[in-house]
């Protein structure tokens, strides 16, 4: 278990380096929120020809719908925990084939479509604590800007200028590793002695 | 003579606010003994942010971006002299509350689309009403998750399979969502009386006191042995790995039908959020949960 400071735009190289088990902050500007909906609009932007308004080569994808308000004109986030990432596994192999987005982070870990993409490109994903909203916020210094408001607060496509974001714990490398895989495993291997407990033989 | 309204509303406002940025106590030291309790590395990390997140929450910022969908438990003292004010006052409350924390606006219309912006609009914030004999009016403001709340299930089991059936769902519940509910949770389980009654029992189980037993012994009992089971499977916090998967389990029961053997299974998320007032009959406001400072 190693700790990184990685600033964005992270390279191939460094995402390479990161291993299931490592913590990671991140300090920089390529740090973005993308929910379904974000994800689906840079697809379809990518289909068209047409560049999306951020870049996102060695960026930072962040799984969350956070709650934002504006305050003496500018939007602050108060606070943003991850969601639930499996739900954005109908696009992520694609969007990271396509833009080069070094750090995933969300919650609950993603399916093998992903794990192979991840191979593939040279990224990671990073699991965020659930429900650390306060935690997360305070890992942003700035919001930049709120792009595709069209989408709602949660859906957006937030810039973010993150200030050492984190603890984020890598549960799936470009190694093929996949930290969430294991855990199925593992409880599979203990579900005879859990039943036991309760009376069940199996 | 205060406003009975105005005091109601002032009161929910501040349950609502202490609900989505403080902790009750009992949580907050069960996440700091599971935390010294846990010898895995990413279990440690894990509660290590969560107890961060949760000081820097106490400041006043939701401690989750999540801020729930609004529940109100509701006891009205046969006597209480304003019952008719309690509605309307709790809704105000929510809109109030809503912008002010601020909270995100939780409530979508599931036939038209579109959120109100607000926290409230048909049915909610639901109030569960319960009439009890005395003067006194006890909110309970008890915001609930999403990811939690979609991972709580009704089984209708067959009689015959027993106790041993209605321990089996509960624990297969859990190792099937695998942690992704933010554990460590507190899990409620009704049994019994109907399928919307279980499921009622099972939601109201996640208002007792973490380190309560259930009166009964035998009940005690499952609820001992469920908790066991489930910290046996090494989910840990978040599912990724760990001695505490569970902080509690809390049971209770109905009469059922012979023909039938309901199970309700109520999930809740270290966010264990929720915060208690009592207003008399002459509108003083006593916090239970949530004490204003410099007073008991
Ligand atoms: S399950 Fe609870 S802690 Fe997790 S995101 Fe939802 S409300 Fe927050």
């Amino acid at each position: 278990m190693t700790e990184y400071h990685l600033t964005t735009p992270i390279s191939e190289e460094d995402a390479r380096k990161l291993k299931v088990g490592d913590i990671v902050y991140v300090t920089g500007e390529h740090v973005y929120t993308a929910r379904d909906e974000a994800h689906e609009r840079a697809l379809e932007m990518y289909e068209k020809g047409e560049k999306p308004p951020v870049d996102f080569e060695g960026s930072v994808v962040y799984h969350v719908g956070p709650v934002a308000w504006q305050k003496n004109g500018k939007w602050e986030i108060v606070s943003a925990g991850p969601t639930t990432s499996i739900r954005m596994e109908l696009f992520e192999d694609e969007f990271l084939r396509k833009y080069s987005a070094r750090i995933i982070i969300g919650k609950g870990g993603m399916g093998a479509k992903t794990l192979g993409a991840l191979k593939e490109v040279g990224a990671v994903y990073c699991s965020f604590t659930g429900g650390c909203g306060a935690l997360a916020a305070k890992g942003f210094k700035e919001v930049r800007a709120y792009l595709w408001d069209d989408l709602g607060m949660p859906e957006a496509l937030w810039v973010i200028t993150a200030e050492k974001f984190g603890p984020l714990l890598v549960t799936m490398d470009s190694h093929g590793k996949s930290l969430h895989d294991d855990m199925d495993r593992m409880v599979a291997a203990r579900k005879a002695d859990v039943y036991a407990r309760i009376g069940i033989k199996e | 003579m205060k406003d009975p309204s105005q005091v109601i509303h002032d009161t929910t406002v501040r349950l609502l606010r202490k609900a989505a940025t403080v902790l009750p106590k009992e949580i907050e030291e069960a996440l700091k003994a599971a935390h010294a309790h846990e010898t895995d590395e990413t279990a440690k990390t894990q509660f290590s942010a969560i107890l961060t997140n949760i000081k820097l929450a106490a400041t006043g910022v939701p401690m989750c971006q999540d801020t729930g969908i609004m529940i109100f438990y509701v006891k009205v003292g046969d006597k209480f002299p304003f019952i008719g004010e309690i509605k309307d006052s709790l809704a105000k409350a929510t809109r109030k509350a809503t912008a002010d924390t601020p909270l995100r606006p939780n409530a979508v219309n599931p036939i038209i689309g579109g959120n109100s912006g607000d926290n409230t609009g048909k049915k909610i914030p639901w109030i569960n009403w319960e009439i009890v004999s005395g003067d006194s009016l006890e909110i309970t403001a008890f915001p609930k998750g999403g990811g939690s709340e979609n991972a709580c299930i009704l089984g209708m089991l067959k009689p015959g399979v027993g106790l041993t059936g209605v321990k089996k769902i509960v624990v297969d519940n859990a190792i099937s969502y695998m942690g992704k509910a933010c554990a460590p949770n507190i899990i409620g389980v009704g049994i019994g009386g109907g399928s919307d009654i279980a499921l009622k029992i099972a939601k109201q189980q996640l208002l007792r006191p973490l380190n309560d037993k259930h009166p009964e012994p035998e009940v005690a009992k499952i609820e001992a042995e469920i908790m066991e089971a489930i910290n046996a499977t090494g989910i840990g916090p978040m599912g990724l790995g760990g001695k505490t998967t569970v902080l509690g389990v809390k049971v209770d029961y109905a009469m059922r039908h012979p023909a039938s053997l309901p199970v309700g299974v109520a999930i809740q998320c270290w966010a264990a959020r929720k915060s208690t007032a009592i207003i008399s009959k002459d509108l003083d406001v006593t916090y239970l949960t949530h004490p204003v400072e410099g007073k008991k």
